[in-house]
């Protein structure tokens, strides 16, 4: 390595601001961002949703929506030259060549119609002069560089074919292919399962360090950053708030932001007592099964996909019974089951000892009051065209409640889930995405039900609003008692809502016990591989915010 | 609120606001084609073969002597009328059997579908001609057989917005707290969907306007009604001696139909959620 590298920092970004669109919600999408990325180290820049975090690594690789946000100041210098003034031929053979980067979605950010190897070789053709032969070699190379089994075969296969975590590999080798000095990763493991996640950081870090790339890692997870970060940026509204050595940002915060999304983390050794559990069961599952016939049609035979089997399940009154498992392993099935969205081919569910699936459609009405469902996507799970008021009264209306009492009631329910009165005459796109979870809870609770099945309730929310909203669940059921059904893929979550833990892998339950007992003592491998898995169980947040957060509580 | 953002939006193509312009004054001057033409445009005002700008006939007459001019205002009525009703019972047919597939499912679906394929199998003209010429040419008849024609687009619209809807957490957040399927159909999904209904049937105002002058041209309109379609048939077999009978209904249909376009590229920009930037 020459002396000059060592004194010039790989990126020197240096008072950094980008424009919104006039109308937006601030003027500056990024505000005056300075920091350095120095070759051989991984800065993560931390930040919840629209801290402008991912606005600066598109800036650098020119995806910001020109004409509507540009660069209004600033530099950007890439070993001292600066990025944003070069003609823009240079530019491009800085991207891709110099500069790669890694995206959030690896189901999208494919060519769904070209073949992995040539998606990779692409950036070769493009930046090297190497020939068809050896460009085919370098691609079956970096196949094999980032862990992928059989890369000769794997780089004629359409995307299709590979899991989610098998095309961020290949994203990672396209992003590899002409041996970049910084690799930019923006959110590379956000949609992936736990245990896939392991395996990508393990992945980076180790690809990282062995080229000595600089690396710049955006994510909203403390736990991830606690896994891999070098340094650490902290970004709140298009600022810069904290800026330091990882040690020091993850055990010692500064700034009072830091702290506060720092002890909003969950943590996994945190766990409730065991709950008591007392009288009859409210809910049992017992055996069900479901299989969806996927494809098919008049002359095509359909293929069946086991998404549950064998399910048993009991939930006591008060318990909360959290279902834990990566996607696609049928926990949703289960939950949709019981709330009756989902038919099961076989098997039964008692509620208070009535078997559910033996009902006909007037049969089950009553129990619909009794069971209700908290959905994952705040933004989808409310009628845009509905006021907040009649969104929550519609169902009592629907059972035949007092239209103006329904409204009444969905004004204090409203109050009750922290949303003041005015919220009801309002409409849902008004509201921010924590709110809407609220409003979601309070049409649950509208209908009086015994039965709260949450699937992913904080799962699209950031960090911080989580952990309100997780409190506002476990305020609602001490206060009135509920049973909850809580579905998440987050085992960190689970542990600190849940008494119960039920961990499900391929349409089955593997593992059931109490909380405690799941945490502590796993009896199941898989169970033990998800535990595992889990980013940043190595860092302990200081204790200091521990105790604020206890008191808070 | 959403109404200012729906305008501004709405305004911001230019094309939109010069054809709502020209749609307003069109359906001004169907609104007042009595006080500015009095008299039956059937009854002999002038001369025949008078050109245009000629005393009594300010576009001219044609082979008995009618006003054109007059021909064209009380024609818009007809062509309005017969492009909005058309419309509507297209509407009416589609957006019911769009919605019922899409909303059901399955054997529903599929038995739909098939019954719309039928109809889509077959030229639209053809089917309109054949069904005109049954039923004998009247007003009723031929709005009739122009929705029958043109509701299979709608429905598979619908059925398309329906399916997508269908899956939404809060149509299932709808169904979880005991709403029928009637309501969810009408109040949860429908208002979700219209956008784009809402786009496509502004233009097929246009082709159901279009079509009514195809069949009066070929003598199957209404014989008591006067309409752009049946003044530019008329017209053909003369139209060396007298072009301003053809080019004038002409120039009308052709104004009326580009209005009708530009509104609904109007409305799609201004609906459509994915072009409409100020949402979000």
């Amino acid at each position: 390595m020459t002396t000059p590298l060592l004194d010039v920092p790989l990126l020197d970004v240096r008072g950094l601001s980008i424009a919104l669109p006039p109308g937006a919600d601030r003027p500056l999408a990024v505000d005056n961002l300075t920091f350095t990325l120095n070759p051989n180290e991984i800065l993560c820049v931390v930040g919840e949703s629209g801290s402008g975090k991912s606005m600066t690594a598109h800036a650098m690789m020119g995806l910001l929506p020109a004409p509507h946000v540009r660069v209004a100041g600033g530099s950007l210098l890439f070993k001292g030259r600066d990025v944003l003034t070069m003609p823009e031929a240079e530019q491009r053979s800085l991207r891709g060549g110099r500069i790669a980067m890694v995206f959030q979605e690896p189901m999208t950010a494919l060519n769904p119609l070209m073949r992995v190897g040539r998606q990779i070789g692409e950036s070769l053709r493009e930046h090297t002069t190497l020939p068809p032969a050896a460009r085919r070699a370098r691609v079956v190379e970096l196949l094999a560089q980032v862990g992928l089994p059989n890369p000769a075969e794997l780089a004629d296969a359409y995307p299709f074919r590979l899991s989610g975590g098998q095309r961020q590999r290949v994203m990672i080798a396209m992003a590899l292919a002409c041996q970049p000095d910084i690799l930019i990763a923006d959110e590379p493991t956000t949609a992936l399962d736990v245990t896939t996640q392991k395996q990508i950081l393990d992945l980076i870090r180790a690809i990282q360090a062995e080229r000595h790339m600089g690396m710049m890692f955006i994510t909203h997870d403390f736990g991830v950053v606690a896994e891999i970060a070098h340094r650490v940026a902290v970004m709140r509204h298009g600022k810069l708030v904290e800026y330091g050595a990882a040690s020091d940002v993850l055990n010692r915060p500064q700034h009072p932001y830091t702290r506060q999304l720092i002890a909003s983390v969950p943590h996994y050794i945190e766990h409730r007592d065991d709950h008591t559990k007392s009288g009859a069961p409210l809910l049992v599952a017992e055996r069900v099964r479901k299989v969806f016939q996927v494809g098919g049609g008049l002359f095509r035979k359909s293929k069946p996909v086991v998404a549950g089997d064998d399910l048993s399940l009991t939930i006591h009154p008060g318990e909360t019974v959290g279902l834990v498992g990566e996607s696609g392993s049928g926990k949703s099935t289960l939950g949709r089951s019981i709330v009756g969205l989902i038919k099961p081919d076989s098997g039964r569910i008692l509620f208070e000892g009535t078997d559910l699936l033996a009902l006909d459609r007037k049969g089950f009405r009553p129990y619909r009051r009794l069971v209700q469902m908290v959905f994952q996507d705040p933004y989808a799970s409310l009628n845009p065209r509905h006021r907040v008021g009649d969104i929550v009264a519609q169902g009592p209306v629907a059972f035949g409640e007092d239209r103006g009492r329904a409204l009444a009631r969905a004004r204090e329910l409203l109050a009750m889930v922290g949303l003041d009165g005015s919220a009801a005459d309002r409409y849902p796109h008004e509201f921010s995405g924590g709110q809407r979870q609220r409003i979601g809870i309070a049409r649950a609770l509208a209908m009086e039900p015994k039965l709260l099945v949450a699937d992913e309730p904080v799962s699209a929310l950031d960090v911080s609003v989580q952990g309100q909203v997780l409190e506002l669940l476990d305020d609602i059921r001490k206060r009135l008692n509920l049973a909850m059904l809580f579905i998440t893929h987050d085992l960190r979550v689970a542990a600190q809502v849940c008494d119960t833990i039920a961990v499900m892998r391929r349409g089955k339950i593997v593992e059931l016990g109490t909380a405690r007992e799941v945490f502590t003592h796993p009896r199941d491998a898989y169970t033990r591989s998800l535990l595992d898995a889990i980013p940043g169980k190595a860092w302990h947040i200081p204790d200091d915010l521990q105790t604020a957060k206890a008191e808070a509580h | 609120m959403m109404k200012s953002d729906f305008w501004r939006a709405f305004a911001r193509n230019k094309g939109a606001v010069l054809g709502l312009v020209i749609l307003t004054a069109i359906v001004v001057l169907a609104a007042f084609a009595s006080v500015l033409f009095p008299g039956d445009p059937w009854d002999m005002a002038t001369a025949p073969f008078q050109p245009p700008l000629s005393e009594g006939a300010p576009l001219g007459s044609d082979m008995l002597g009618r006003d054109i001019a007059s021909g064209i205002a009380h024609g818009a009525r007809v062509s309005l009328l017969i492009g909005l009703t058309s419309t509507a019972a297209a509407l009416a047919i589609g957006v019911t059997l769009g919605a019922l597939a899409g909303f059901h499912g399955g054997r529903i679906d599929d038995a739909i579908m098939r019954f719309t394929e039928l109809f889509q199998t077959i030229p639209n003209f053809v089917l309109a001609v054949v069904l005109v010429a049954i039923f004998t040419p009247s007003l009723t008849t031929i709005v009739a057989a122009i929705a029958v024609v043109s509701w299979p687009p709608l429905a598979r619209l619908a059925r398309a917005e329906f399916l997508s809807l269908r899956t939404r957490e809060f149509v299932q957040a709808a169904i979880t707290t005991g709403q029928s399927n009637s309501s969810i159909i009408l109040r949860q999904i429908l208002p979700n969907s219209l956008s784009p209904i809402i786009v496509s049937a502004s233009l097929m105002v246009a082709t159901a306007i279009l079509l009514e002058s195809s069949l009066s041209f070929l003598g199957l309109g209404d014989p008591n009604a006067m309409s752009w379609g049946y003044m530019i048939g008329a017209a053909r077999t003369v139209i060396r001696q007298a072009w301003w009978m053809s080019v004038f209904p002409g120039l009308a249909i052709v104004l009326t139909v580009l209005a009708l376009n530009l509104v609904g590229e109007g409305l799609n920009d201004a609906l459509n959620p994915k072009l409409a930037r100020s949402r979000g």
